[in-house]
């Protein structure tokens, strides 16, 4: 087996809604794979399939040589799994949570325990382990749930979007426990809606849009493909926005916008600023704000599908997003 | 994390075995029942409540309804703790409810257990809470002049009764818990059921005075057979068409829900 998770030609239907409309996808042993897509993609949707609570209406996915559907228990024994929101029970303390999980799968009490402490050390909880979870804030859950997921100790982790919701500080700590796990040796898939979280964790990244795969490659090669940068310009006067569109569109290309009262383009030639610059000065129009930033995801989409990300969701530019529960309600519903 | 340890039980086809899966079934009983340690909120609604009715019921309503306090406790005591045990029961379609929407189902049924575990667990860890409130409104009871002239075997039986009927009530609690948006719509819902359906039998009040068409409602509705069971128990005399009437609509409550429940359960988790 050269693939610990493996899916080929993945459906999944809803209703009227295609969820997956045939992904293939594959991690190699001890790698992460990021699974890269907007709100609605299918990531949560493929994640379910292979944690065997989803049945997939067409093709096959196999964890470790196991097929999810007919080996399911034994794919449960191999994974641990980390929702897109801490699924661990609020009324009971840390350590209590991970004694259950322990239980569950069968330790003897003591060892249970032992388990349980040892990961609450890890995840930096230890201190907080006699308290309910309800006391514990957005960044504890989601440490406590993720140590729920590696209490069996899973060879294949699922994280369903582990981040999300998360402050910057919060998400950089469970950045770092997850890059430990994965030089431990886990195999992991990752979904985020994050490109700059997919290129800091994972080694290959599958892009995924309305249910197909659109892109896949290591972080370097999506980067390069769809440009790293993009440039802002803002008119200081707003009539000046048409001219300075045609303008810029005429040394960046077609995927020059307008969003707003700016002006963005692609930047695919480190010569596009000065010679932006350049043609500004010369056409004598004021420039109220220059910038060169990253690209957002929104523009990854956008450079790989021709569309946007559906309206309304979240940007995914690192900004932490906060859901709301009805929100989250919606989201389970639609998986 | 480098080498794979399968600690779950599992046989070789990756079914669970039924040791394992009374063992899973407790230790998800266990979790339904420490919670109760850090959230005393559950407390107030597993007593402060039971004791709440006991105390209106004698005191507020006792002296219009049989001259005295007393009096009305010895009719009422039994129907109070069969209408408090059903109201208990939305107690478990609203934690079910709970794991459901805050993905506590998802994380479990990702490991190697027993499907109906986390069901079974708890619908035996709030049938363990309906004893103990049942015992404390009991208790009370003693207290202010309730006498169990039944016998201690009455008591006993009486109390197996309302479990029993509880047990069966509760799958019709798991369907709602699994098809309800949230928890206050459980709420909602089984007020809007249960308060009607205690209310119009032979629970609080002596049916005679009911205008007819309700009395032929009341003299079917199940909680007048367990109310009429449960006091026949307690109290002494004769209890034979109650008891059989409340197992037999247990018995259908459980045949109807039962299915129903677990398809819904199967469907959302």
């Amino acid at each position: 087996m050269t693939y610990a998770i493996e899916a080929e030609g993945l459906v999944k239907r809803f209703k009227e809604t295609t969820a997956l409309a045939g992904v293939d996808l594959g991690a190699r042993r001890g790698s992460v794979l990021g699974l890269l897509g907007p709100n609605g993609a299918g990531k949560t949707t493929a994640v379910r399939i292979f944690a065997t609570l989803l049945r997939p209406d067409a093709g096959r996915a196999h964890v470790a040589g196991h097929d999810v559907v007919r080996d399911a228990g034994v794919v449960r024994a191999l994974v641990g799994l980390t929702g897109q929101y801490a699924a661990v029970d609020e009324n009971l303390t840390g350590t209590e949570n991970l004694l259950l999980i322990g239980r569950l799968l069968g330790l003897p009490r003591r060892e249970a325990r032992a388990r349980g402490s040892e990961l609450l050390e890890r995840f930096q909880l230890t201190d907080a382990a006699g308290r309910a979870v309800k006391t514990y804030s957005g960044g504890m859950r989601r440490r406590l749930d993720l140590a729920a997921s590696l209490v069996g100790r899973p060879s294949i982790l699922f994280l369903d979007e582990p981040t999300t919701g998360l402050d910057p500080h919060s998400r950089g700590e469970l950045w770092d426990l997850l890059r430990g796990l994965v030089a431990d040796g886990a195999t992991a898939l990752l979904t985020t809606q994050y490109l700059n979280e997919a290129d800091v964790l994972a080694d290959d990244i599958v892009v995924i849009d309305k249910g197909r795969v659109i892109a896949e490659g290591t972080p370097d090669q999506l980067k390069s493909q769809v440009g790293g940068q993009v440039l802002e310009l803002r008119p200081v006067l707003a009539q000046d926005l048409a001219r300075v569109h045609a303008l810029v569109a005429g040394a960046a290309g077609p995927r020059t916008q307008i969003e707003g009262e700016t002006v963005t383009a692609p930047v695919q030639d480190p010569e596009l600023m000065p010679t932006v610059v350049r043609t500004l000065d010369r056409e004598g129009i004021a420039i109220g704000e220059l910038a060169l930033r990253r690209s957002s995801l929104d523009e990854v989409f956008l450079a790989l599908t021709g569309h946007r990300a559906e309206p309304g969701e979240p940007e995914g530019n690192g900004g932490a997003t906060v859901r709301d529960e009805g929100e989250l309600q919606k989201a389970v519903n639609r998986t | 994390m480098t080498a794979t340890t399968v600690t779950a039980p599992l046989t070789g086809s990756g079914r669970v075995p039924p040791l394992a899966g009374l063992q899973q079934t407790f230790t998800m009983a266990w979790r339904s029942l420490v919670a109760v340690k850090h959230n005393p909120l559950e407390l107030v609604d597993y007593s402060i409540t039971p004791i709440m009715f006991v105390f209106l019921f004698t005191y507020v309503l006792g002296g219009q309804m049989a001259g005295s306090p007393e009096a009305y406790l010895k009719y009422a005591l039994p129907g109070i703790i069969v209408q408090n045990t059903l109201f208990m029961t939305m107690y478990t379609a609203m934690a079910l409810n709970t794991d459901l929407t805050k993905g506590v189902f998802d994380r479990l049924r990702s490991l190697p257990i027993a499907r109906s575990a986390p069901l079974i667990g708890r619908i035996t860890a709030d049938l363990a809470k309906h004893v103990w409130a049942l015992l404390l409104m009991i208790g009370l009871g003693l207290l202010l002049g309730f006498r169990v002239t039944g016998g201690f075997g009455g008591f006993l039986l009486g109390t197996l009764l309302v479990v029993v009927f509880a047990a069966a009530v509760s799958w019709g609690a798991v369907l709602i818990g699994m098809l309800a948006g949230d928890a206050e719509k459980v709420q909602a819902f089984a007020f809007t059921i249960i308060f009607p359906i205690t209310f119009t039998s032979s629970a609080f009040v002596v049916v005679d005075t009911m205008p007819g068409w309700l009395q032929a409602w009341s003299d079917v509705n199940p909680v007048t057979h367990l109310s009429d069971a449960f006091r026949g128990l307690l109290l002494g005399g004769p209890v034979a068409e109650p008891v059989l009437w409340s197992l037999v609509w247990a018995a259908g409550i459980a045949l109807v829900f039962y299915p129903l429940a677990m398809r819904a359960y199967r469907a959302k988790t």
